[in-house]
C-alpha cells in the first residue's frame, strides 16, 4: 500500500488535490488531526462512505473554481473490503452519476486492518481468519462491474509497473467523469509472504497473467497493457501460505487464469479506438 | 413578505433553499438527497430550487445522502438535508459523524414510526434515537415555526461557538402534509439574517491536515468536552439569534420552551410537537371550568432545557408529560428527561402519558382524558397508554 501511495504521490506532486479514505490501514498512515503524513487535505470518511463523501467534496470544488483555473482533483484512496463489499453501493451509485473523482482501490484480497478475513475480493481456495479451510467462491470482478457502468476510465495498476502506474494516473487526471484504479496490494501478514519479496509477487502475478495489466474506456474498448510471458502461475501460489491447502488445485486455477486472459484478449480485439 | 397556504414540507423546503441560496456570495450550496415518506416533498423542493451556486445530488441510500453533505460541509459549503423514519435509521452512522466533525448541517426530520410493522404516521421515535450525538433537536408545532425554525437553525448551527448540526422535526401529515397560513421568508431577508457559513476547520491545502484520523483516549476525550460545552451554549445563543430574527423578520420564532398559563398553575401538561397546538386548546376549555391548569411546551429538545422546565413547574403540584414516542421499557422519552431534571424532594408529581404511539391521532377527547386522569390521580405510577383500542 504504501508503495503505491508513494508512486501515487510523485504522479500528482504537481496537482492540487485532496483525499477521501475510509476506514482502512491507508487512514491509519494518514496520521491525526492537525497534521497530515500525506501533504494534502485528508477526510476520513465512514466505512462504506467514501464515494459518498468525494461527491460533495467535489461538488464544492465544481462551485468554486481555483483563481488561477487549475483543477482541483479529488481522490478516494479504499481497500478491497471498503470497495468490493460495505462500500458497493456507495460506489456502484457514485460511478452511476460519473462523479469528477478518482477511485483507487488498493486489493490486499482480505479485510487488513481487522487482522486478514475474507472479502469478496479473496481469491478461491485462500486461507483467512474466517476462511480456515479455504475460500470456496472465487473473486469478484471488480473492473467488470464498474465497466458495466459505462464510466469513462477504468484499469489496474502494478506497483512492479511503476511506468505503466504514472501513465495511467496522468491519464486519469485529463478525464472528466468517474476513473477508477484497482491496484494489487500485497499484505505479506495476511497472505503469509515475505516482505521482502512484495515487488517480485506483484510482478509474478502480472507476467503470469493473473493479475493482467489492462484499461476499459468508456466501458466498452479494452486495451491490454503487459502480455504474460508465459510464467507458470504455480509460482505466484507457491509463494504464499495462504495458498497451501489441499483444496488448491493449480491446474484448474491455470485453466481459470488461461481462459481470462483469452476472454480479455477478445475484448481488446473488438474494442474501437478513434 | 407573502402570507401563503403551504404545507410543513413546504415551508422546510422554502426555507431550506432561501438558506441555500443566501451563501451564493461564499462557498454555495451542497445537498445530498434521497427520498423517504413523508418528507420527500421536502428534497423534492430542494431539487426544483434554482441556486445561483449550489448542487443537488441525488444518491442511492440516506446513509450517502449525508455522506454528500458531510463532505460538501467539509469543503466548506452550506449543507442541508431531510429524512424520516428508518431512512433515519439507515443513515445513522453518518448523522453521528456530522456531530463529531463539527459541521453546521441542517437537516429536516418529519417524524414517522419507525417498522416494522410498516407505518407512515407520526411518532417521534426515530429522530429521538439521535437524542445523545450532539445533534442540537427542535421540535416545530406548526408550519409557521418550520418556516421560521428552519431558519433559526442555520444561525444556530454556524454560529462559531456552537458549530453543531442542528434537526427541524415535525410530525409526519399532521404538519408536513397539511396546509396552514404561513408568512414565507423572502430571499433578501434571508440574505440579511444568515451570514456566510464559515467552516473554520474546512478541506485546505494551504493548511493540509488529516480530518477524522486515528487519536488515542486524551484527543478523543478533549473533542467530547468540547462538543458537550457547545451544546452547552446552545440556549444562550438560540436566544441571540431569536431576537435578530425577530428584528429581521417582524415575529417571534418560538424558543426553547414556550409557557401557556403557567402562572396560577397546580396541573401542568408538557407537551412538544403538534400536540401542543391541541393541549393549548384544551387548556382554554378547561380554564373555562375554573381548572388552574396550564402547559410547557418542549421545542428544543437537546440540549434539553433543565433549567427552564424546573423553574415552570415550581409551582405546580402536579406535572403531566405527553408523549407521541416510547422507549421500549421506560416509556416516554420526554417524560423521562423531565423526571431527571426534577430529581428529589419539593418536585412536584410527574406522571407520563403516552398519546400518540404509532402515529395515532391524539384529539381533543384523548387530551381531556389525560387532565381528567392527572386532575384525579393522587400518586404517580407507569405511563398510561391512550389510544389503545378495546
Amino acid at each position: 500500500m504504501s508503495n503505491g501511495l508513494t508512486m501515487l504521490g510523485r504522479a500528482l506532486q504537481d496537482e492540487l488535490y485532496s483525499m477521501v479514505i475510509p476506514a482502512c490501514c491507508g487512514i491509519v498512515t494518514a496520521g491525526a488531526y492537525p497534521t497530515t503524513s500525506y501533504n494534502v487535505p485528508v477526510l476520513a470518511s465512514t466505512f462504506a462512505s467514501s464515494p459518498a463523501f468525494a461527491s460533495g467534496v467535489t461538488a464544492v470544488n465544481g462551485l468554486n473554481p481555483e483563481a488561477d483555473g487549475r483543477k482541483r482533483h479529488v481522490i478516494c484512496w479504499a481497500g478491497d473490503g471498503g470497495t468490493y463489499d460495505i462500500g458497493m453501493a456507495t460506489l456502484s451509485a457514485a460511478a452511476e452519476r460519473n462523479e469528477d473523482l478518482i477511485y483507487i482501490c488498493y486489493d490486499n484480497e482480505i479485510y487488513g486492518n481487522t487482522g486478514g478475513q475474507r472479502s469478496s475480493a479473496t481469491p478461491l481456495t485462500a486461507r483467512t481468519a474466517t476462511t480456515p479451510r479455504g475460500k470456496g467462491e472465487g473473486k469478484k470482478n471488480i473492473i467488470k462491474i464498474l465497466a458495466a457502468h459505462q464510466i469513462p476510465y477504468a484499469a489496474t495498476l502494478s506497483i512492479a509497473h511503476p511506468d505503466d502506474f504514472q501513465r495511467k494516473i496522468k491519464k486519469a487526471l485529463k478525464v472528466k467523469g468517474f476513473k477508477f484504479f484497482l491496484m494489487h496490494s500485497p499484505c505479506p501478514t495476511g497472505w503469509k509472504t515475505e516482505p521482502a519479496e512484495t515487488i517480485e509477487l506483484v510482478s509474478l502475478a502480472v507476467r503470469s497473467g493473473i493479475f493482467p495489466l489492462y484499461e476499459v474506456f468508456d466501458g466498452v474498448n479494452y486495451r491490454i497493457n503487459a502480455e504474460p510471458d508465459g510464467t507458470d502461475p504455480a509460482e505466484y501460489f507457491m509463494r504464499q501460505r495462504r495458498f497451501r491447502g489441499p483444496e488448491m488445485d493449480i491446474e484448474s486455477v491455470k485453466q481459470w487464469v488461461e481462459k481470462r486472459m483469452l476472454r480479455l484478449k477478445r475484448l481488446e480485439s473488438v474494442s474501437q479506438f478513434d | 413578505m407573502s402570507m401563503q397556504l403551504v404545507t410543513g414540507n413546504h415551508a422546510a423546503g422554502h426555507s431550506m433553499g432561501l438558506a441555500g441560496e443566501a451563501n451564493r456570495g461564499a462557498r454555495g450550496a451542497v445537498c445530498g438527497i434521497y427520498p423517504i415518506t413523508p418528507q420527500t416533498e421536502i428534497v423534492e423542493y430542494i431539487a426544483k430550487f434554482p441556486f445561483t451556486r449550489g448542487s443537488v445530488v441525488p444518491v442511492e441510500s440516506e446513509h450517502s445522502a449525508m455522506g454528500v453533505c458531510l463532505g460538501a460541509s467539509m469543503n466548506g459549503a452550506r449543507s442541508f438535508t431531510a429524512s424520516s423514519s428508518n431512512g433515519l435509521a439507515y443513515m445513522a452512522e453518518n448523522v453521528m459523524v456530522a456531530a463529531f466533525y463539527r459541521l453546521p448541517i441542517v437537516m429536516a426530520v418529519v417524524n414517522r414510526t419507525l417498522g416494522p410493522p410498516w407505518n407512515i404516521w407520526a411518532d417521534q421515535g426515530d429522530s429521538l434515537m439521535f437524542r445523545d450525538f450532539a445533534w442540537v433537536q427542535l421540535y416545530c408545532d406548526t408550519s409557521q415555526d418550520v418556516s421560521d425554525t428552519t431558519l433559526l437553525a442555520f444561525r444556530i448551527a454556524e454560529d462559531p461557538r456552537i458549530l453543531l448540526p442542528v434537526m427541524v422535526c415535525m410530525d409526519g401529515f399532521i404538519i408536513s402534509h397539511t396546509s396552514m397560513e404561513v408568512e414565507l421568508a423572502e430571499q433578501e431577508q434571508v440574505d440579511r439574517f444568515l451570514p456566510s457559513c464559515d467552516v473554520p476547520h474546512r478541506l485546505d491545502s494551504s493548511h493540509p491536515a488529516t480530518m477524522g484520523g486515528m487519536t488515542f483516549p486524551p484527543e478523543t476525550l478533549a473533542h467530547r468536552l468540547e462538543m458537550y460545552q457547545a451544546m452547552k451554549r446552545v440556549p444562550e445563543v438560540l436566544e441571540e439569534h431569536r431576537v435578530q430574527f425577530r428584528q429581521e423578520f417582524g415575529r417571534e420564532v418560538a424558543g426553547a420552551v414556550s409557557a401557556y398559563q403557567v402562572e396560577d398553575a397546580d396541573i401542568l401538561f408538557i407537551t412538544s410537537g403538534s400536540i401542543s397546538t391541541t393541549m393549548k386548546d384544551v387548556i382554554d376549555k378547561r380554564r373555562e371550568r375554573g381548572e388552574k391548569v396550564g402547559m410547557v411546551r418542549i421545542k428544543m429538545f437537546r440540549p434539553f432545557p433543565v433549567e427552564q422546565v424546573r423553574e415552570l413547574c415550581s409551582g405546580a403540584k402536579k406535572v403531566g408529560v405527553l408523549d407521541r414516542n416510547c422507549a421500549a421499557d421506560r416509556g416516554g422519552i420526554f417524560w423521562q428527561e423531565v423526571c431527571a431534571a426534577m430529581q428529589g424532594p419539593g418536585h412536584p408529581m410527574i406522571q407520563g402519558y403516552l398519546t400518540g404511539v404509532g402515529g395515532s391521532d391524539v384529539l381533543p377527547k384523548t387530551v381531556h382524558e389525560v387532565v381528567d386522569d392527572l386532575l384525579e390521580r393522587t400518586e404517580a405510577g407507569e405511563p398510561v397508554w391512550k389510544g389503545i383500542e378495546q
